[in-house]
């Protein structure tokens, strides 16, 4: 008589590979180098794709269950959000504006990431990778979708997001993220895995969505709160295929180490310099604060950083070299910032205010160093001036850096009463850049950033008004046709905070939801 | 100081877990923010699915851990029986 022998369930581990693995076929008709056009260009060397370990083994069919759940709780919480007016529970209506920043220029790039991780999936032999790609681009694309769906309560009743894409495309200080994700996919895939999926979604991403998210929550904010939790969800499936990503390639050939560290570099100080605005909203936009730039910088990347590059020593990668003048900039890169949109806050689609005596006490509070003799002395007198009927908003458009596409409002590294300006000269013409790193970034692949859309240059050129426009007919104001070029609308969307219609509307709203006609 | 650290959102299905990992990990540091859970350790953290199942009676699925997952710091490893947080360092 046979034995019935038991059959032992698989573990997760084994499920995993018998799901996902032995699914490909060697072509026999076709070249792989044909199939798979981006895989020598960039001079990374993989011998096995079957290496790749996918931390958290998701099978797609586990993927659709998890994330139908995270969407039932989402939306739930919006339409609850939505039918209680929960817009009006924020703490103050200033709060607002760093939803407009969120919805102009982060939301935009969840898509351009959903486009480059279909790329990339698509790019690499190995179906580790490849599966991990797709999901994460599905992911990118909820993202997006998430946004705009908890976001579009606040278009309803405030200003300035009406138009978010088509501003994302073309406002000057947009153009930040926007080529920040611009270069990433136009690099070749092992580039765009290191810049977006470790650098982005795993060095960096703490400090982009820690500081929105708990600024929501702190804030009164439920909508974008709840958003945010439920992307970051996901959030943590991508920092583990960044960190494999990097483990990989690291693992395959040590001809990949000084690759992967050059790009290492260049991404984490791009990503750095896109955060200037996540640095000047944690300090100046929230109006209930949950930690300062400098605190944040110090949790999520020198210490969380310091255990990952620890981590990664042992294949011969360092910290970036650029942490060092990020350090020295930590006293001064939100104030720095908010100097300059409050200067141009004309051309911007959110409001900008000073901070009044409290938030002034909390900001010495948190920059000893630098605030009182720096930055204090120049918000009293631009207070004093608005006071007195003399608040000026600049028209002169500003330098932007080649590289980074940020005005060129930077100090030199050690002094803060110095504006750093660098400039190369190549095939007889003059670039600028805000630092060595955008410098050493442009001078490795020239022919990559001479074609940077940097907006002063395009308005300068005549290429920001609307169709149509004649701009040599007289009395023609060339900032009014940009501002429409933008669809932006003056004395609406833009100006002072205390000139606003979300102020007044904010105020009476509130007061009808606690008193009785 | 190599910290790995696990952030949760606040809620019924994560207070087990939480209570789990301290049960766990005897370093393990909790730090409590708005809507928020984030839970530190040094060089390694571990989420064990039997200790979830003796606190709340029931079964459970680790993989779903990730709906309730804010983020995290350090390499993961993950079976049917534990989540792994750690450094190699």
């Amino acid at each position: 008589m046979d034995m019935q022998v038991a059959k032992k369930k698989l573990g997760l581990k084994e499920r995993y590979a018998v799901m996902t693995r032995g699914l490909d076929w060697t072509p026999s008709y076709q070249k792989m180098e044909d199939i798979y056009p981006y895989m020598q260009y960039e001079g990374i060397k993989i011998h096995d794709w079957d290496k790749w370990e996918d931390p958290f083994r998701l099978t797609m069919d586990a993927y659709w269950k998890y994330q139908a759940e995270k969407e039932r709780k989402l939306y739930a919480i919006i339409d609850a959000f939505n039918q209680n007016n929960g817009h009006l529970n924020v703490t103050d209506a200033r709060y607002v504006n760093t939803v407009k920043l969120f919805i102009s220029g982060i939301s935009p790039l969840e898509y351009v990431a959903h486009r480059g991780f279909a790329h990339a999936g698509r790019a690499f032999p190995g179906p580790g990778p490849r599966v991990a790609c797709l999901m994460q681009s599905l992911d990118e694309i909820r993202h997006a979708q998430t946004q705009v769906h908890s976001i579009s309560n606040y278009n309803k009743y405030y200003n300035g997001m009406h138009d978010f894409h088509h501003m994302h495309d073309r406002v000057w200080f947009l153009s930040v993220p926007k080529s920040f994700f611009d270069d990433a996919i136009t690099a070749g895939p092992f580039e765009f895995m290191v810049s977006i999926g470790f650098s982005f979604e795993y060095v960096l991403t703490n400090l982009l969505f820690v500081p929105f998210v708990s600024g929501a929550a702190y804030n009164g904010d439920m909508g974008t709160m709840t958003f945010g939790f439920s992307a970051q969800s996901d959030e943590a499936r991508h920092m583990t295929l960044g960190l494999e990503v990097i483990k990989f390639i690291l693992e395959q050939d040590p001809a990949n180490v000084p690759i992967v560290q050059r790009w290492i570099d260049k991404w984490t100080w791009r990503g750095y310099r896109v955060l200037t605005l996540v640095a000047m909203m944690m300090d100046y936009m929230l109006p209930k604060r949950t930690m300062s730039w400098k605190e944040a910088w110090e949790v999520y990347f020198e210490e969380n950083g310091g255990a990952l590059f620890k981590d990664l020593a042992r294949y011969g990668i360092t910290m970036p070299k650029c942490a060092e003048q990020i350090a020295l900039e930590k006293d001064h890169l939100s104030h720095q910032a908010w100097s300059t949109f409050y200067n141009y806050a004309a051309a911007a689609n959110f409001h900008t205010w000073m901070p009044d005596e409290d938030e002034m006490a909390w900001l010495s509070r948190k920059y000893p160093e630098s605030f009182d003799k720096h930055y204090r002395p120049r918000y009293e007198f631009w207070r004093e001036q608005a006071a007195k009927g003399n608040r000026f908003y600049n028209k002169t458009l500003p330098m932007l850096c080649q590289t980074c596409q940020i005005p060129m409002l930077f100090t030199e590294p050690g002094d803060p009463t110095k504006i750093c300006y660098r400039e190369v000269d190549y095939k007889g013409d003059k670039y600028h850049f805000c630092s060595d790193h955008c410098k050493e970034i442009f001078e490795h692949e020239p022919e990559k950033y001479v074609q940077s859309w940097l907006p002063v240059h395009q308005i300068y050129q005549g290429n920001c008004f609307p169709e149509g426009t004649d701009p040599t007919v007289e009395g023609f104001d060339p900032l009014a046709a940009v501002l429409k070029y933008y669809n932006l609308e003056f004395g609406r969307d833009n100006l002072d905070f205390d000139i606003s219609e979300d102020k007044k509307n904010f105020a009476e709203w509130r007061g009808q939801a606690t008193k009785n006609a | 100081m190599s910290t790995v650290f696990l952030a949760l959102q606040t809620n019924e299905e994560t207070r087990p877990i939480i209570e789990a990992i301290l049960q766990d990990n005897p370093g393990a540091v909790v730090d409590e923010q708005p809507a928020m859970v984030k839970i530190n350790a040094e060089r390694e953290l571990i989420v064990r699915r039997e200790t979830i199942e003796e606190i709340t009676g029931n079964d459970y699925d680790l993989q779903s851990m990730q709906v309730n997952m804010i983020t995290m710091s350090g390499n993961l490893d993950q079976t049917d029986d534990e989540i792994r947080l750690f450094w190699k360092a």
